[in-house]
């Protein structure tokens, strides 16, 4: 029976016209553009100078961060209202302020100050900018301090604590890596969560629900009949996912690809284990988008995507518990990442099989003859 | 299959049928009974109740109280055993219009777990009539061509019991007609049909039927029977002036009632003694001219007409 019922369900897939079309352009699009266009890497800060000094040392330093390609000088201004204008309208992020005898100051080893000053209505670049031009500057800092050092007298050098920075997992800081095992997680959410309802709810509005309701189908067959053809467009896809990794990003799992895919078995099992869900109380396709498009947003808000979970209030984290998309992030970028295998990743493992259970279970108890 | 119980020699029977939908009364305790091998009509205009009577029958929907059985079978804890035996046709076409009109027939039939080859012979006549269309897409059909899928998809199975919910709305006068011919054909091989009609020109060819109105069944009958009780008098009266004519008459205490019916109107009435003539002079009086009456034969449509009033 489910041989017949399967048969049909891929037949009217494959005859869609747009759906076998949509299961391969949505998931390249994603990859293929997102990952290359949104980045938390700042690059190219506005630059204001205001230089009071006009001496090789305020100019070297200028140089020096001009050269580092973080920052682009886009207005030099005699003075700090000026310069705070140059904000306002928006042509410069950031203000470096250089006070009057700064190379006098330096020299006679009296220390010099500097201001610095951020346009901080996007804080993430504010913050980021401020940090970048700091370390140019103590790193400016220890060259002068090496250059005035009298020739010889290196023994008795204030002693420094040298600062060896490592980033484990991604080295390069590289904001591709953390985003494309996540971006997969997305595609698989909005394909399997929203394809099997979508079909359920056009059954329910052709009326062909009532047919398959008035003939000896079971209702967990019919069920079973809707979900394993989006399973295996689920595999399909995440398939293509690792395929665009490798090709365009040089990614490979540092796990194994074998726990991605039990992981991604149990999470697309719970993912349209919801979509059946809202498909029993949507009435209409109108219905069954709005709901999913709720849900969708909601997920992807609070699955740290973009914004961390640890840093969210504590009422958020505890929304974010609930949140089958924020545990299937953590797998797939651990096992991506740091090669977790599914005994390091156990929390997620039973949060996934606990979300598929009580999804599925809900979808069949709820479908029922209504009224 | 032995699980038929003693109420089998009706293939369906209702008992104080009640369903409510919030707060208005669908069906209002609906007794009835159909033979086996019966065309069995149910009557009335749109809104009467005659879907949500279908779907509690066809298992889809519960009966807030009252029984009923489908072949002897109880609609709530046998469902199963309905469902395997009974033919739906719903109102709306409701077929995947993304297969073809062969995959449709065939998925219906593996539903069935069984072959078009097997009953092949209880479909032939009206599935030939699409045949040569059976590469093209269900929703691609016309709707004549449309309904004879539905049918042949809902026959497929050879139910027992065949459930056609205003399988002829919308559909041209000439289908109409050989859509009832279909329907005599299955008749005769032993098939029960339920089938509903808000059109009462239809009544006449079902061997017995029922007249619905606001959940309520007003009368069971032949159609013949139905006819013959009409109580009183029926006058076809047409003047120059028809509107006038209808306030008129219904003003009148001559007539009981009275309905615009194309381009006469049927006039009811009740007293013996009441002759042509005297209308007429009646009506004369009130200023009509070229006045008509004739005495006519009732139709459905005029008993339905009565039994509504009352």
């Amino acid at each position: 029976m489910i041989k017949y019922l399967l048969r049909k369900e891929f037949k009217q897939i494959l005859r869609n016209g747009f759906l076998p079309k949509m299961i391969f352009i949505f998931p390249l699009n994603v990859l293929l553009i997102f990952p290359w266009a949104a980045s938390y890497e700042i690059k190219n800060l506005n630059l204001s100078v205001i230089d009071n000094d006009h001496s090789t040392y305020s100019q070297q330093l200028t140089q020096k961060i001009i050269s580092s390609n973080y920052f682009k000088l886009t207005d030099v201004s005699p003075n700090y209202n000026k310069a705070l204008k140059s904000i306002e309208k928006g042509e410069s992020d950031i203000i470096l302020e250089i006070p009057p005898h700064f190379e006098k100051d330096l020299v006679n080893r009296q220390g010099g100050k500097i201001m610095i000053s951020a346009n901080a209505v996007n804080g993430m670049k504010g913050s980021i900018g401020m940090t970048y031009l700091s370390s140019i500057i103590s790193d400016y800092n220890g060259q002068v301090v090496q250059d005035l050092m009298p020739t010889g007298a290196g023994t008795n050098s204030t002693p420094t604590i040298q600062i060896n920075s490592q980033y484990r997992f991604n080295p390069h800081l590289n904001y591709r890596v953390f985003m494309v095992p996540a971006l997969m997680v997305m595609i698989l959410t909005l394909l399997c969560g929203f394809l099997p309802a979508v079909s359920i709810v056009t059954e329910k509005e052709r009326g062909t629900m009532e047919q398959i309701n008035v003939s000896p189908v079971s209702k967990s067959m019919f069920i079973l009949a809707k979900l394993i053809p989006y399973w295996i467009i689920g595999f399909i896809v995440i398939s293509i996912g690792f395929l665009v990794a490798w090709a365009v990003y040089g990614l490979i799992p540092a796990g194994y690809f074998a726990s991605i895919y039990l992981f991604a078995a149990i999470y697309i099992l719970a993912i349209s284990g919801l979509g059946l869900v809202i498909s029993n109380y949507a009435a209409t396709l109108q219905q069954a988008m709005f709901i999913v498009f709720f849900f969708m947003m909601l997920f992807i808000m609070l699955s740290g995507l973009y914004t961390p979970i640890d840093s969210m209030p504590e009422w958020a984290k505890w929304i974010a518990a609930f949140n089958p998309l924020k545990h299937f992030m953590i797998v797939m970028r651990s096992i991506y990442l740091k090669g977790s295998n599914p005994l390091q990743l156990m929390n997620q493992l039973m949060a996934l099989v606990g979300f598929a259970v009580f999804f599925n279970t809900w979808a069949v108890l709820s479908y029922h003859k209504k009224n | 299959m032995d699980k038929q119980n003693i109420q089998s020699e009706s293939a369906i029977s209702c008992k104080s049928i009640n369903k409510t939908y919030d707060a208005i009364e669908a069906l209002k305790g609906v007794d009835f009974e159909v033979e086996r091998g019966e065309i069995f009509g149910i009557i009335g205009p749109d809104g009467a109740g005659k879907t949500t009577l279908f779907r509690i029958l066809t298992t889809l929907i519960l009966a807030d109280s009252g029984t009923a059985s489908v072949d002897g079978f109880d609609v709530v804890n046998d469902y199963k055993e309905i469902r395997k035996r009974v033919g739906y046709m719903p109102g709306k076409f409701s077929l995947y219009q993304d297969l073809t009109v062969e995959e449709n027939l065939n998925f219906f039939a593996t539903v069935f777990n069984t072959t078009i080859e097997e009953n092949y012979e209880l479909i032939k006549d009206i599935y030939q009539q699409i045949e040569p269309f059976k590469n093209r897409r269900a929703g691609k059909l016309s709707g004549g061509m449309k309904q004879k899928l539905a049918l042949s998809c809902a026959l497929i199975h050879k139910p027992s019991v065949l459930f056609l919910d205003e399988p002829t709305t919308g559909v041209d006068p000439v289908s109409r007609k050989e859509f009832w011919g279909m329907l005599k054909n299955l008749k005769a091989q032993g098939i029960t049909i339920l089938v509903s009609t808000p059109y009462m020109d239809e009544a006449s060819l079902c061997d017995r039927i029922a007249l619905i109105q606001n959940g309520q069944f007003l009368k069971i009958d032949t159609p013949k029977n139905i006819v013959s009780q009409y109580e009183n008098k029926l006058l076809a009266v047409q003047s120059d002036n028809m509107y006038k004519l209808l306030n008129d008459l219904r003003a009148s205490e001559l007539t009981s009632n009275c309905f615009a019916f194309g381009d006469k109107h049927h006039v009811s009435v009740s007293s013996e003694q009441l002759s042509i003539n005297n209308l007429k002079e009646t009506l004369d009086k009130l200023g009509h001219t070229n006045i008509e009456i004739r005495e006519i034969e009732p139709t459905i449509e005029d008993c339905f007409m009565q039994l509504s009033q009352k």
